[in-house]
């Protein structure tokens, strides 16, 4: 069996899909897209797609689970069966599970919880489509659908993924550079608070390499955290235009 | 002593909103001397306390609010009583009849049943316990007849207006009344259906357009042009 060998950079320093290697893919952001939910966003960053869903907070059930000083956050991460090319079993995996978890918790710093004692907040994240850097614009979005639900926090969280690819640290991977690259890392971070909520790695870097890939992250969730905010603020403003047309 | 944002700006979580000697009010936060927004809303600043007006949320029980309720289930002595909040309220029976009653002997379905909608004041809420309902007292008790809509609680007070100025224009020009549960339900009843249907109508779009200065101009033009396409129906 043959492989064709892949190549993630190119000679004059482009990626597979053409990015210089700090670029970010397109990303389109939209807000309260589903009706039947408290808060939702609906991300697209360059092939991946994902719809998040926000309910409550709410009534907790089963009971038992109910904390007596703070609301429960409950996140679920599913992808789609459709969202990779070859069909993925629509029972959650491990990973789905794992990712789950880590997403709840980089999410979990940025909001009040407290104010509402006894009951559930529940997130639930549908990837759409897959093109790697899921679990950041899992995050990125599901703190956007949190604030359309009016949900207290502190901050909205961005996220996105640096990696080593052909011996170069490059931004937001795609699925290609995921796989074949050297390194991945997923970094979370609250820019109004410079505050890193979730820093995950596969892979190996030298200190200094990891200093600066750092740095590279948090420059791009800030790049993220204005998309955020346009998004957010768009969708009130459209209601203020629609009642001026009318007048 | 600085403010960073202008009064009815739009200002979303995180946002800073002033620094130095102010006084954080509700959906905001405090760091050191700094405080900032917690939800997306309406940034206001009112005698040194800045404070921002949700735009979304749920609602959260106060003692004091009027609130309407559903019954959803009931036991020997209380029922338990939906108020549309991530919070259920009970309501005892002896909070809501004027005599004890001996629950051997009789079943408190006979004065409210399941699905029945009632007006109350919430007496009790704290942190740890669910909160507790009164329908001892003027107007307070089971509704029937008249229509029940649902609306975001954050715009209740946009409703009822400044001293009651909207949800007062609203009664007297639709001749109904109308019991506006901070809860964000509200019951309507009026004499001509058509009415009911337009009071409908209004309530919906000061929800919509809440935020946005004018509403009350506004809604009185929609009252008007409603009136005068069932008039002009009503003669065809």
């Amino acid at each position: 069996m043959s492989e064709e060998e892949i190549v993630l950079i190119d000679e004059h320093g482009l990626r597979v899909d053409g990015r210089r290697p700090d670029q970010l893919r397109d990303i389109k952001i939209e807000v309260g897209v589903l009706a039947n939910a408290d808060g939702s966003a609906y991300i697209v960053q360059g092939k991946t797609k994902l719809l998040v869903a926000v309910y409550g907070p709410r009534e907790l059930h089963p009971r038992h689970l109910a904390l007596p000083d703070k609301a429960l956050l409950r996140c679920r991460y599913h992808m789609a069966p459709f969202s990779v090319e070859e069909r993925k079993s629509p029972a959650p995996s491990r990973r789905e599970i794992e990712l789950s978890k880590v997403i709840r918790e980089a999410l979990e710093p940025a909001l009040l919880l407290h104010r509402f004692p006894r009951t559930a907040i529940d997130v639930f994240i549908e990837v759409l489509e897959a093109d790697g850097g899921t679990r950041c614009a899992g995050v990125t979005a599901a703190s956007v659908a949190l604030a359309d639900a009016g949900i207290p926090m502190k901050d909205l969280v961005a996220a996105c993924a640096v990696g080593k690819v052909d011996g170069k640290l490059v931004i937001d991977l795609c699925d290609l550079e995921d796989k074949y690259g050297e390194v991945d890392m997923p970094v979370a971070y609250m820019p109004g608070k410079k505050h890193v909520t979730l820093l995950q790695m596969d892979g190996k870097l030298t200190r200094e390499e990891f200093e600066e890939a750092l740095k590279m992250a948090i420059s791009a969730c800030e790049k993220i955290y204005e998309f955020q905010k346009t998004a957010l603020k768009r969708k009130f403003e459209a209601i203020s235009l629609e009642v001026e047309e009318e007048s | 002593m600085t403010i960073h944002v202008n009064r009815r700006a739009i200002v979303l979580p995180g946002e800073l909103l002033a620094e130095g000697k102010y006084e954080a009010g509700a959906n905001t936060y405090k760091e050191g001397d700094k405080i900032y927004s917690s939800v997306i809303g309406l940034a206001e600043i009112k005698n040194k306390v800045v404070s921002v007006i949700a735009l979304k949320g749920c609602y959260i029980p106060k003692v004091g609010d009027i609130v309407i309720g559903i019954i959803t289930d009931y036991s020997p002595t209380s029922w338990q009583v939906d108020i549309n909040s991530p919070y259920t309220a009970t309501l005892q029976v002896i909070d809501a009849l004027p005599k004890p009653i001996d629950p051997a002997k009789e079943n408190i379905r006979k004065f409210f049943d399941v699905g029945d909608v009632i007006v109350g004041e919430i007496t009790i809420f704290d942190k740890t316990r669910n909160p507790m309902l009164t329908t001892k007292g003027k107007g307070y008790g089971k509704l029937s007849g008249g229509r029940l809509i649902e609306i975001s609680p954050t715009k209740i007070p946009r409703l009822i207006g400044r001293r009651g100025s909207m949800i007062n224009m609203i009664k007297k020009e639709l001749n109904c009344q109308i019991i506006v549960g901070q809860n964000g339900r509200i019951w309507i009843s009026a004499k001509k259906p058509e009415y009911e249907e337009i009071a409908v109508k209004v309530i919906k779009k000061i929800e919509a357009e809440a935020q946005i200065p004018g509403l009350t101009e506004r809604v009185r033009k929609l009252i008007e042009e409603e009136k005068s396409k069932i008039k002009s129906g009503g003669a065809s």
